[in-house]
């Protein structure tokens, strides 16, 4: 099999994380139900008149696939694969709205256009001139590692040499109200750093947007290599255990191979459990690392996880704000990247220092 | 990459018929499934026709076993049934029983209820079993518990019209890499309001029946269906000793990387997926027995399609027909259930007709095939192509290649 690198990043998330320069240099802390993404300079990347009538998903995705492609050192990429859990669902609510308002009258078609889940990928491959293979999951929790996978397949089956990878989500008002209304969202704020002990239902619900340049060929900037991905609709709590055995058994390993395994503790005192128990079990002597509480929950809140393994690799630095226990990993050399919402869709996602 | 991929199984429901030989004898006998709108109540309604399938929600979840007051919406409900029909044809009694994966394509959703309870959710609790249903995947996480599928892939493609196609072509080179051993691939949407008035607004809707590649053609019909297929490796046909229907020899995806929501003038993304199909199945275009065009009927589609086709096979064009006059456009279904009709083509030797055409298209001389015509058909190529550029190929074969 052919080795995958993953070559680039690309972010814009609650945190300043659109410089690839920097790496949670300074944390933003919250205190609130929901949070929202730390806005780059979108005109440095958008013209302002396009950006008017832009989708915040695309904006965000623009300025994060452009900073994977620009660190990568490439123009173009053979595949463009993306993530995302709602597409634009801004538009789409808005679309909705005035259809209910206007009694179906009076409609233009830009919000329905932007409403197309594959609108990020679209808008991309419009962008650079791409025409080659360009997919878009929609999977809920596992919507980015989908993307992963295809990427992975592709490459290693010289199907490209070049794939650009991301996940998107936006954060919208009708999604967030009835999402609380049903309980997905916390009814009472609670701060960054109080996330996990909140013992409060629901989560606090994020978005952002984040991009890699995977490749066959190593690059000068090279990151990691992506050595497995898994994903499984269900899973019971006691399987988890066995499911990461025998994917690290695949890759001729064991739990001691991993230095570092980053988790995605969301705060629901009815979910966490998956990862608590994971922790004082088979991660009990594993160096572990959290991220919702810096980028909120949300369907591809993953490529968040994805993107800090990446940066903990090549600086070889864990930062205090993720660290979860306080085993010190003797080196920084493999990362596993657990994750579950809801009890469903579950992924592991292995990557190595390259 | 050197596994074939065997097509074992099969389910489909849409306005012409509500199982598979419902669907491939209307094809036959043209009896086509547009009509006015019953089940959405639109404005529209005397402005449009579509392809509706008759079953009430219903009336499915009566077929499927499912209480009435469960929270599902009609995009999972289709795709339960076809899903079924799918697995029975393929004999698979215990879906886990090797390393079984899902994939569907869908563009609504649960769209159809959301837009009906949209502003109510805030004020009484009545429907909120319905808010999640918004999340497309959650289509296929409903499917994938009906099917009884645990601790497997499972993931949902959303490439506007291309979708099911895309998921059928996914689920084929998870096959052929040895990732998966089997994989029920497919699509499913509902007609909504959502739709009617998105495509409204972009003024492609036909006020009357749709007529494919015909010169005075007004655009398209929105329809409404589900589609499955079981794909499987030579493993699992050799060890289950399954039949065989057809084979998916083919794919290839590109994008158009020209407008959001229109093809170019030239059909570069089409051509270029074509080519790559015909590439993975290492066919020439000579080979290619009968196209089962995208056809939607919009001025724009089937000019770019057709300049698509004469840059792919010449003065050679293979017989040719949309089958959208009979269901409509099924959105994120078209590839999936002409999948569908391609294998039933190639099991019974048959192209069906592309109805109401009358005039051929000033900018070429083109002609669908109008007639149910009898041919030996080795391979069939299908053409899917959505918004965002999105141009997907599969083609279909008798034998593994």
């Amino acid at each position: 099999m052919k080795p995958v690198y993953i070559n680039s990043i690309g972010s814009v998330s609650a945190q300043k994380t659109f410089d690839n320069k920097e790496f949670l240099n300074e944390i933003r802390d919250y205190n609130d139900t929901v949070i929202h993404v730390i806005d780059p300079n979108y005109k440095e990347y958008i013209p302002p008149a396009a950006a008017r009538r832009m989708a915040r998903g695309i904006k965000m995705s623009t300025v994060s696939s452009k900073n994977a492609l620009t660190e990568a050192g490439i123009e173009n990429v053979d595949a463009i694969i993306v993530g995302t859990g709602l597409g634009c669902i801004g538009d789409s609510e808005r679309f909705v709205s005035d259809i209910i308002k206007n009694d179906e009258q009076f409609l233009t078609p830009t919000r329905f256009i932007q409403s197309s889940h594959n609108t990020v990928a679209g808008q991309i491959a419009l962008g650079l001139g791409c025409k080659g293979h360009n997919f878009t999951f929609v999977h809920s929790a596992v919507s980015f590692e989908s993307s992963l996978i295809d990427a992975k397949m592709m490459l290693q089956n010289n199907e490209a040499d070049t794939v650009l990878v991301g996940g998107v989500d936006e954060l919208v008002e009708h999604h967030v109200t009835t999402h609380r209304l049903i309980g997905h969202i916390k009814k009472e704020p609670v701060t960054s750093k109080d996330l996990l002990q909140s013992k409060t239902e629901g989560m606090v619900m994020g978005e952002g947007s984040h991009f890699f340049v995977l490749s066959n060929k190593k690059s000068n900037s090279c990151y990691a290599q992506l050595l497995a991905v898994k994903t499984f609709n269900t899973l019971a709590k006691d399987q988890v255990q066995q499911k990461i055995i025998a994917l690290l058994e695949k890759q001729e390993m064991t739990i001691k191979d991993i230095d570092l395994v980053i988790l995605g503790n969301n705060g629901d005192v009815n979910y966490d459990d998956y990862y608590e128990q994971l922790s004082a079990s088979l991660l009990k002597n594993t160096s572990q690392a959290y991220y919702k509480h810096l980028s909120g929950e949300y369907d591809t809140a993953t490529g968040f996880a994805f993107w800090l393994a990446n940066k903990i690799l090549k600086t070889q630095n864990i930062p205090e704000s993720v660290q979860l226990n306080t085993v010190e990993p003797s080196k920084l050399q493999t990362i596993l990247v657990y994750n579950q919402y809801r009890g469903e869709n579950h992924s592991l996602t292995l990557i190595q220092k390259c | 990459m050197c596994k074939g991929v065997a097509i074992t199984g099969m389910g489909a429901i849409s306005a012409i018929g509500n199982n598979v030989q419902e669907n491939y004898d209307a094809l036959v006998s043209g009896k086509i499934g547009i009509s006015r709108i019953s089940k959405v109540d639109t404005v529209h309604k005397n402005d449009i026709m579509v392809g509706e399938i008759e079953m009430t929600n219903d009336q499915l979840k009566q077929e499927l076993g499912i209480a009435k007051e469960t929270a599902v919406s009609r995009t999972a409900l289709l795709a339960m049934l076809a899903a079924d029909e799918a697995l029975k044809q393929a004999g698979i009694n215990d879906i886990n029983d090797c390393e079984t994966g899902l994939i569907s394509g869908t563009t609504v959703g649960g769209m159809d209820q959301s837009e009906k309870y949209y502003f109510e959710y805030l004020e009484s609790d009545e429907h909120w079993g319905h808010i999640n249903g918004l999340h497309a995947g959650d289509s296929t996480q409903k499917l994938a518990d009906h099917l009884g599928l645990t601790e497997s892939f499972v993931s949902t493609i959303s490439t506007a019209c291309s979708s099911a196609a895309n998921a059928i072509m996914l689920g084929a080179r998870m096959i052929k890499s040895g990732q998966l051993d089997r994989v029920v691939v497919g699509g499913t949407d509902s007609l909504c309001k959502f739709t009617i008035n998105g495509f409204k607004t972009l003024m492609i809707l036909s006020d009357t029946y749709n007529t494919p590649f015909d010169d005075e053609r007004k655009g398209l019909n929105l329809g409404e269906a589900a589609a499955y297929l079981v794909l499987e490796s030579d493993e699992i046909v050799k060890r289950d000793n399954k039949k065989v229907l057809g084979y998916v020899t083919g794919y290839g995806n590109a994008n158009d990387a020209f407008h959001q929501t229109a093809s170019s003038e030239n059909g570069d993304g089409a051509v270029l997926a074509m080519e790559k199909a015909l590439k993975v199945s290492g066919l020439n275009p000579s080979d290619i027995d009968y196209v089962n065009a995208h056809g939607t009927a919009t001025p724009n589609n089937d000019l770019s399609e057709g300049r698509a086709l004469l840059r792919m096979f010449g003065d050679q064009v293979p017989e040719f027909s949309s089958t959208k006059a009979f269901t409509g456009h099924t959105l994120a279904v078209a590839g999936g259930i002409e999948a569908v009709y391609s294998v039933l083509a190639l099991q019974n030797n048959v192209i069906y007709p592309n109805l109401n055409f009358k005039t051929p298209m000033k900018e070429f001389n083109l002609l669908p095939q109008t007639t149910v015509k009898q041919k030996e058909l080795r391979h069939v190529l299908s053409n899917s192509f959505g918004f965002g550029g999105n141009c997907s190929t599969l083609i279909f074969s008798k034998e593994a290649q």
